[in-house]
């Protein structure tokens, strides 16, 4: 390949994404992959807790001793089974409402993992989109593109998010769709960035040269190559989503009582912190725990994906 | 250096003006203003009222153009709910949001740049792994739940500082360890790669091999390179605490803009919502503008690009 071949946007760049980048290798037969998951600690351990959180939400109703809207006045703010009060029936004790808080917190799970799942997928199709646009096309277009991914930035996200899910009254569905709409500036930037390095590639201007139509090359050429990027943006986007939910709830303007949100059972028990600390520890925990977990699995596949990348 | 420092200028103008726009628009097209302001006990022909007063029922266009022709010299009308202007609003509420944030960033950076360089110093040691561990866990911890927790050991169990208020210095200490554990991860984070990968470099072996010692390569050649990535990351952490300094100062009741705004949300009171929505938007253009320019008089080679 000579450059007199290349479009001229496409020849300053080509040299370095072709002829510098490393070879590729071979993909790692199943095995080997299983070896590099479980010889990282990290990876490991997120893995286990994100899969095992996807267990609990999936079987929350098998899994729950009680009803988790079940109200027992006669058993308000029943202390958790470590506590001298504490007693078996309820496991991590009851809250104002003598609704028992392991019950919540199982199916509180299923709030945050959804909240996370789609508010990653809606942002997810948002940032690549754009990204993927700017990348690829550059000059204008990725003007354009970068001037919104600056003006979204500088938007105070949890005030924005605030007016409007109380304009709108906030709910389960309001969350979701307003965090979707905001979140999308990490899938944009990373989309883009990596795009401008492979749009130059062989395979890329073999697609062309045979005539590929534009949505083809976009889908068919550049996505695969980006999903490993995209996907550890995902976790990473994914663990925001569900603390900003947690966030939002807590502060009145998300998801409304009586759903088992982490946040909100944090901001109801808050009132009670000073004397009966478990019941804003509790919560807290499985929201660190989660996100923690879902974390760690992101830095494992950043790992993964680009092996030093940790650095 | 004039082109560059004209060009971000112009580049920022019109972002905050971007932001005014879609800020605007965002709260009057979400829902019906008249309606929230009324309350839900009210008739129509109160909400009617409440439309044609507050001049609700004009094109939205030409009441953006009325607002932001106040917004530029500081007027921004009018509070719903308390019996002042909105900029005297902000104006005393400012100073908290402002300390509280400062305190907060310089927190994080006496603790991330020496723990970013030792863990750069000591890769792959116990300390490495140490401050990897304390910056994944400040990644995964809900900021308002830390706060809480704060306050149940140190001003409860403890009884060292107070829960709540903003009389004194000590009012502000839970809340900035609070807010500034934040912003650490990641400035601690790119102080470590940024070290790394200067340690590598030729002229850090050229400064060793002329026999230059431990210290002085570290602090007079390595860290002035390594953090300057770090300064502009610190201006850009600034902005984010300002903005989310709304959940802090509503854990702590301190009454900064944070608070302000909540209130001014939860009572419908907009002129206030929106002012502070522009406010907090401008901190961060002229912090990421300042940060962008003091990056390329240090690294002439960004003005080109």
């Amino acid at each position: 390949m000579t450059t007199s071949h290349v479009s001229p946007r496409a020849s300053s760049a080509a040299s370095s994404a072709v002829f510098g980048g490393e070879i590729p290798l071979p993909a790692p037969a199943w095995s080997r992959v299983t070896r590099r998951v479980f010889g990282h600690r990290g990876l490991a351990i997120g893995l286990v807790l994100v899969a095992l959180a996807v267990l609990i939400a999936i079987f929350a109703p098998l899994l729950a001793p009680h009803d988790p809207y079940h109200q027992d006045i006669a058993n308000r703010m029943v202390p958790p089974v470590w506590h001298d009060k504490g007693s078996w029936t309820h496991v991590l004790g009851t809250d104002k409402l003598g609704r028992d808080t392991l019950s919540r917190l199982l199916f509180g799970t299923r709030i945050s993992l959804t909240i996370g799942l789609v508010v990653a997928l809606i942002s997810g199709v948002i940032g690549t989109t754009l990204g993927v646009l700017a990348g690829y096309f550059g000059g204008r277009v990725d003007a354009v593109v970068s001037y919104i991914i600056t003006t979204r930035l500088a938007m105070p996200v949890v005030l924005v998010a605030l007016a409007l899910a109380s304009l709108t009254g906030g709910s389960l569905t309001t969350v979701i769709v307003l965090l979707g709409l905001l979140l999308w500036d990490r899938f944009a930037v990373v989309s883009r960035s990596v795009t401008q390095q492979m749009r130059d590639a062989e395979y890329v201007y073999a697609a062309r040269t045979l005539g590929c139509s534009l949505p083809y090359i976009l889908l068919r050429e550049v996505l695969p190559n980006i999903a490993g990027s995209l996907i550890v943006v995902m976790t990473l986007e994914m663990a925001h989503a569900i603390l900003l939910e947690a966030t939002l709830s807590f502060l009145g303007m998300g998801v409304q009582p009586p759903l088992p949100s982490w946040g909100l059972m944090v901001a109801e028990g808050k009132a009670y912190m000073f004397f009966q600390p478990w019941v804003i520890a509790i919560p807290g925990i499985a929201l660190f725990v989660l996100v923690l977990a879902i974390n760690l699995l992101g830095d494992g596949l950043r790992d993964l994906n680009a092996p030093g990348g940790r650095n | 250096m004039g082109t560059f420092i004209i060009r971000r200028v112009l580049v920022a103008i019109s972002v905050a003006l971007t932001i005014s726009i879609v800020s605007f628009m965002l709260l009057h097209l979400s829902g019906d203003l008249a309606t929230s302001i009324a309350g839900p006990e009210a008739t129509a022909e109160q909400v009617e009222r409440i439309r044609v007063d507050y001049g609700l029922d004009r094109p939205i266009v030409s009441q953006y153009l009325d607002w932001l022709g106040g917004a530029l010299t500081f007027d921004f009308g009018r509070s719903y709910y308390y019996q002042s202007t909105v900029v005297d609003l902000i104006v005393d509420r400012m100073p908290i949001t402002l300390t509280l944030g400062g305190l907060a960033l310089a927190l994080a950076v006496a603790i991330s740049i020496p723990l970013g360089v030792l863990a750069a110093l000591k890769r792959d040691t116990w300390i490495d792994r140490l401050s990897l561990l304390f910056a994944v866990v400040g990644q995964a911890m809900p900021s308002f739940w830390f706060g809480l927790t704060l306050i149940v050991i140190f001003a409860v169990t403890l009884q060292w500082l107070p829960a709540a208020g903003s009389d004194g210095w000590q009012h502000f200490v839970l809340p900035a360890i609070a807010l500034g554990y934040y912003a650490t991860p990641a400035m601690m984070r790119l102080t470590r790669t940024g070290m790394l990968e200067v340690l590598e470099s030729d002229y850090i072996r050229t400064a060793r091999a002329k026999g230059l010692r431990g210290g002085s390569v570290i602090f007079k050649h390595a860290l002035r390179n390594a953090v300057i990535p770090v300064v502009a990351l610190a201006a850009v952490e600034l902005g984010f605490m300002l903005g989310g300094s709304v959940v802090i100062e509503s854990v702590f009741s301190l009454n900064g803009l944070g608070q302000l705004a909540w209130d001014a949300i939860s009572r419908n009171d907009y002129p206030v919502v929106q002012a502070v929505v522009l406010i907090i938007a401008l901190f961060y253009i002229v912090l990421t503008l300042l940060a962008d320019v003091a990056n390329a008089a240090l690294d002439p080679r960004i003005r080109t690009r």
